[in-house]
């Protein structure tokens, strides 16, 4: 599983009760009332857990984390040594 | 299940009497009350009480093997034992019984102290080798069978339960101190200690070989762990697909008996998942029993109806109100023979009490989820707080713990003494205590109540700790850890005593645990944590493989620890006369071991006050437990005894020998 994939079905999994329907991985899953702030914090852990990486406060945004297409980016960012990317 | 005993004189060649047998056994005939036999060879004397489960006719004990070189005495049941006779067979043992106690004592004589590798189950037992005169005594995995020890006046004396033990009248019989201090800080004692001195449990995944010139302790078995990057990358659908094939087999091998198997039903996820899966696939009559609450905020009786009424199983419930916790807390006390910090175990007593009189003998029950699919709140707030603990400056970091707590956190005007409380060592993340830290001192508090002679200074027992952990417990993560933690302290000590097999036994109820079948912790051993508490989902791999098969509203519900009111039953006025009959003013100063003006303090303003703190309220059962241990195991200690007690087998070598088989 690559990078999207695998935030894809955590979402799906974690909030969704496993039932994709339509989303998708540009849905704004703040917007849809799919995740909430503490949520974020939830899919922070998981990556952290996953990538052996450190978040730091201001990068916990609405913009980085909105969608699974901007976790992915931002998190290859990170990945990459390359700081947020948008 | 059984009660098993027996005397080994390590000094003298003197013979063993009978009647030191009988003293031993009678005591022990909850455990066993369908049948009594005896074995006795001069120096060695075994001893056991049956509950005929299995081979109801012809599995009387003691067993021997062949050419009667070998002779056993076994609580428990070995579940795969059918497998393993058919191999024995092959290689020409013959068998007289239909027992799994005979099947073990073969396995024995074929492999040795390896045969513990392949027993599936539970179990203690003891097995006399004539020929090298050495006593031979094992315990299942995870503790769920009891055996306890003690050498004295050059006598080995072990027994089932401790209260068989103390009828020897060479017997020491006081308060171990630092064992006293362990339970108020641990909720148990250090692995192979009691709360009685000199009187050593064996512990869980453990055998003792003794005799007059050899002792040897060792452990042949250990909580499975897997290199992170040794773990197999599964799918989801692949782990939750060996999850199931797994977890029914081993509900289906737990079913083996001769007798009617029952289940508890609580209307939680775990007991949920196996009640489905007996009635789905092996047992369409299914026997359930729960137990409701009388006060709303502990019952679960919604959704015990839901999915009662989902797998039509015929239920029958048991009703636990402040009254009836207040008048069976010293009787329970007997049976667990420790002190508690809650009253949990007593609905669990009154609940087997039901099933006795249902005339069911054993029962399913879905204790180990939580310990193995990662179900404890301390699992989830040790993953907010190694979250956290990354940057604890973070002010973002700390709030998920409101994922857990969101009760507390919800209220803003506690964010700061929540943080406060939260983030106490959370710069000792590298500990290998991190998880267990917050619990442990809050619990401590308890040990203010202590009289100096009682109490221990600075406790520097997590040092002491650390030689009951495996090697590479620091390769372990943050969960594997706080898992280990919960399963070498809490699971086998606490839960599994009090909750379980103590409880259940009192009343001769056996239960069976598939939760705690070894090969599912093997496959669990091999999943990464990540996937357990998924986010800060929890039991998410329990929740995905069954949600097919069980209503959502069970699957997605909110874990709901299993509790029972304490100060609210204990200390009500219209109960207070059974706490005073061991916590009086006068009782407190006469043991001792409490000061009586903090424990006056604590009782009144528990009395009092509608809302105490957690550590109060476990001061209060821990304050009355401990005074009932004293007095019914030390200062007024008195077993059932039955001098004229008949064996239904006794084979006595150093009479002719006689052997004595009464039929009824």
């Amino acid at each position: 599983m690559n990078v999207k994939e695998e935030i894809f079905e955590f979402i799906v999994e974690n909030f969704l009760f496993g039932e994709e329907n339509d989303f998708k991985s540009d849905t704004n899953v703040f917007d849809k009332g799919i995740v909430d702030s503490t949520g974020v914090l939830e899919i922070l852990s998981y990556l952290e857990d996953t990538y052996d990486i450190v978040v730091e406060d201001d990068d916990v945004t609405q913009s980085n984390f909105s969608s699974v297409d901007n976790i992915s980016s931002y998190l290859l960012g990170k990945l990459n040594g390359k700081g947020e990317i948008k | 299940m059984c009660g098993i005993a027996g005397i080994l004189n390590l000094k003298n060649k003197s013979n063993i009497n009978s009647e030191d047998l009988k003293n031993l056994i009678y005591p022990l005939k909850h455990r066993g009350p369908d049948e009594f036999g005896a074995y006795i060879d001069n120096s060695i004397g075994l001893v056991h009480s049956r509950l005929s489960i299995i081979d109801l006719e012809g599995g009387t004990q003691p067993i021997h093997n062949k050419n009667k070189t070998l002779w056993i005495v076994y609580n428990g049941e070995v579940y795969n034992y059918p497998e393993l006779k058919s191999d024995l067979i092959k290689k020409g043992h013959k068998f007289y019984t239909s027992t799994d106690t005979e099947v073990v004592l073969h396995l024995y004589e074929e492999k040795g102290i390896d045969c513990l590798k392949e027993l599936n189950g539970q179990f203690a037992f003891a097995v006399w080798d004539t020929r090298k005169k050495e006593l031979f005594l094992a315990r299942d995995r995870l503790g769920i069978k009891p055996l306890h020890y003690t050498v004295s006046g050059g006598q080995f004396i072990f027994a089932s339960e401790i209260k068989s033990i103390f009828t020897q009248n060479n017997v020491n019989r006081s308060i171990d101190i630092n064992s006293l201090n362990h339970m108020f800080r641990y909720w148990s004692t250090i692995p192979g200690k009691t709360i009685f001195e000199d009187i050593n449990e064996l512990p869980p995944a453990h055998y003792l070989k003794i005799s007059a010139n050899l002792s040897e302790l060792k452990r042949y078995w250990d909580i499975p762990f897997v290199h992170e990057s040794d773990k197999p990358i599964w799918s989801l659908d692949t782990i939750t697909g060996k999850i199931s094939e797994l977890l029914l087999d081993s509900i289906k091998i737990r079913l083996r008996a001769d007798v009617t198997v029952g289940g508890y039903l609580s209307g939680g996820l775990d007991s949920s998942v196996i009640a489905e899966q007996v009635k789905n696939n092996f047992n369409n009559e299914l026997k359930t029993f729960g137990i409701r609450f009388t006060v709303p905020d502990y019952d679960e009786g919604s959704y015990q109806n839901q999915i009662v009424k989902f797998l039509d199983t015929t239920h029958e419930e048991v009703v636990a109100n402040n009254i009836n916790i207040s008048n069976y807390f010293s009787d329970v006390i007997w049976h667990t023979e420790k002190p508690l910090l809650r009253t949990a175990p007593v609905p669990m007593y009154l609940l087997s009490k039901h099933v006795n009189k249902s005339n069911i003998k054993v029962v399913l029950t879905g204790e180990g989820a939580d310990e193995f699919f990662g179900g404890y709140n301390i699992f989830r707030e040790a993953k907010a707080r190694h979250f956290w603990a990354k940057v604890p400056n973070s002010v973002k970091r700390s709030k998920l713990l409101g994922r857990i707590y969101p009760y507390i956190f919800g209220d803003s005007r506690l964010n700061e003494l929540n943080k406060n409380f939260f983030g106490k060592n959370l710069n000792q993340f590298n500990s290998p205590y991190f998880s267990h830290l917050i619990r442990w001192d809050n619990t401590n508090r308890i040990r203010n109540l202590l009289n100096p002679p009682f109490k221990l200074g600075k406790l520097n027992d997590e040092l002491m700790l650390n030689s009951f952990l495996p090697n590479d417990f620091m390769h372990r993560d943050y969960f594997e850890r706080a898992q280990y933690l919960e399963s070498m302290l809490f699971l086998s000590n606490y839960l599994l005593s009090s909750q379980g097999d103590r409880v259940a036994m009192a009343n001769s109820v056996e239960i069976r645990l598939p939760f705690l079948d070894h090969r599912l912790m093997e496959l669990l051993s091999m999943i990464p944590s990540k996937l357990k508490i998924y986010g800060m989902n929890e039991k998410f791999l329990l929740k995905r493989t069954y949600k097919q098969k069980l209503p959502e509203k069970i699957i997605n519900r909110h874990k709901h620890p299993y509790r029972a009111p304490v100060k609210n039953s204990l200390l009500a006025v219209s109960n207070r006369q059974n706490l005073d009959k061991y916590c009086s003013e006068d009782q407190i100063k006469n043991v001792g071991i409490f000061k009586p003006d903090y424990v006056k303090r604590l009782f009144d303003k528990a009395a009092k006050t509608d809302r105490i703190s957690e550590w109060e309220d476990m001061a209060v059962a821990a304050v009355y437990s401990t005074q009932v241990v004293h007095n019914k195991f030390i200062n007024n200690y008195s077993a059932p005894l039955k001098p004229n007690l008949k064996f239904d087998l006794l084979v006595d070598n150093a009479r002719t020998p006689v052997i004595v088989k009464r039929k009824n």
